[in-house]
């Protein structure tokens, strides 16, 4: 029943459903668990790195976290490839703001371009949505810190504690009970972990199986910057 | 020979403007108002010939409003004054818009005013003074002596109606009306200013306090 309404992205099912973008969605839960939360003063991102081989040369550069612009950073859960063309998409986009208006791109605005973007894949015909759900983290005057969730649907909405990638629903019921508001960032980290240890389902969780960026404000400057935290 | 100028105050920022519309020598309106409420909170006094001026503020006022609706908030008066900038640098490769600006707004982020001078050659400085045209020029000299930070609102006034005095005495072909724009949190304050009353009235006050001092003596 279901492959005569899910060869092209645009086709309804007859129950008003939209089979590619689901499968998009599911590709997604297969990718390595992102987690993101508030803390005090900034936002903490961890994800799942997964390793594939003793083979493959460690780099040095991040799988799964990267810097949109100075003050938003993104953590990815899909298809690897997909997610670098949104990501370099969101880098035009954070670039072209700052060149028409001379400030940095309120964090909404980014999220809201980039979703739109990805809502044309599941609407015009002959091609695939993109198979990436993102975690954006960033920092603005108007609305502080923010923490949003981008599906491939096009949809986003806004989190103080959020899950993304494979067992992304245990992960979130733990956030549940785990966070509360206004943690320090090393109970946040510990936080992180615990809820990485679980969704990963491995013995030891060691630095070389998770990637952990912290986007905060300098104090005195009120500069907006992130870093990259160990276990 | 548009008259133009502003400046910022303690927490509002005002915009003068005449109301004259010329075309080389002749007089074509008296009542025409050169500065365009972008949104509740910014406003740009526009000098040049008045085809591009009103292409370029509507222009302006209409995408302002279409960042709103997209976004849901209002630009910043900075990213507005560089798109503004933005758009006169491209226009200036492409059949210039020949307007100077003067744009004036209040920050609710930072919670302070500001002024942003223009260019048709798309010059951008954030400024604490300024003024456009022949007009501006007279004033340039009296924002340098009389204008402090921080200024009252009457203070404020005294300030417009010594550069209009200066501009109706010095000026030859002076206009009589003008219009003043004031705009703080609360949005933007039109106070329409005749120039020969207000001075009138200014002077009489003037020898008022003067007789009262001699009577003193």
């Amino acid at each position: 029943m279901a492959r005569r309404y899910d060869s092209r992205t645009t086709t309804f099912s007859p129950e008003g459903r939209l089979f590619q973008v689901e499968y998009a969605l599911e590709s997604v839960n297969h990718a390595g668990t992102c987690i993101g939360l508030h803390t005090e003063n900034g936002i903490l991102l961890a994800s799942e790195k997964k390793i594939m081989s003793k083979l493959l040369e460690q780099s040095s550069t991040p799988e799964k976290l990267w810097k949109i612009d100075q003050h938003i950073v993104a953590a990815i859960a899909g298809l690897n490839a997909d997610a670098m063309i949104l990501i370099n998409f969101a880098r035009v986009i954070a670039g072209r703001y700052r060149a028409r208006y001379g400030t940095l791109i309120p964090v909404e605005n980014l999220v809201q371009e980039l979703s739109d973007h990805k809502q044309g894949y599941t609407q015009f015909g002959g091609l695939r949505p993109y198979g990436v759900a993102f975690l954006f983290a960033g920092c603005d005057g108007r609305n502080g810190f923010q923490l949003y969730h981008s599906e491939p649907s096009g949809n986003y909405s806004a989190w103080k504690a959020a899950a993304i990638g494979a067992s992304h629903q245990a992960a979130r019921s733990m956030l549940k009970t785990d966070f509360t508001e206004g943690l320090s960032i090393d109970e946040a980290k510990s936080v992180a972990c615990k809820v990485l240890q679980k969704t990963m389902d491995c013995v030891n969780l060691t630095s070389d199986k998770v990637e952990m960026f912290y986007l905060t404000r300098n104090k005195d400057t009120g500069e907006v910057f992130t870093q990259t935290l160990s276990l | 020979m548009d008259v133009v100028f502003g400046f910022v105050g303690y927490d509002f920022a005002v915009l003068v403007a005449d109301r004259a519309a010329t075309q080389q020598i002749i007089v074509q309106k008296l009542d025409e108002d050169k500065i365009v409420e972008l949104d509740s909170t910014k406003i740009m006094a526009l000098s040049g010939p008045k085809g591009d001026c009103v292409a370029f503020g509507e222009y302006l006022r209409a995408n302002v409003r279409l960042y709103r609706l997209k976004y849901g908030h209002e630009l910043d008066v900075s990213a507005t004054a560089h798109y503004a900038r933005n758009e006169l640098a491209e226009a200036l490769r492409s059949g210039p818009y020949q307007v100077n600006c003067l744009l004036a707004g209040f920050d609710k982020l930072k919670n302070e005013p500001e002024l942003h001078f223009m260019d048709y050659l798309a010059t951008c400085h954030r400024v604490n003074t300024g003024g456009h045209g022949y007009g501006g020029m007279f004033c340039l000299s009296l924002f340098d002596k009389h204008w402090v930070p921080n200024m009252s609102r009457a203070q404020a006034m005294d300030l417009v109606d010594l550069c209009v005095g200066e501009v109706c005495e010095r000026l030859v072909t002076a206009p009589t009306d003008y219009l003043v724009k004031i705009v703080d949190k609360n949005g933007c304050e039109t106070i329409v200013y005749d120039a020969t009353d207000r001075l009138k009235k200014r002077r009489d006050l003037m020898a008022d306090v003067a007789a009262r001092m001699a009577s003193m003596n």
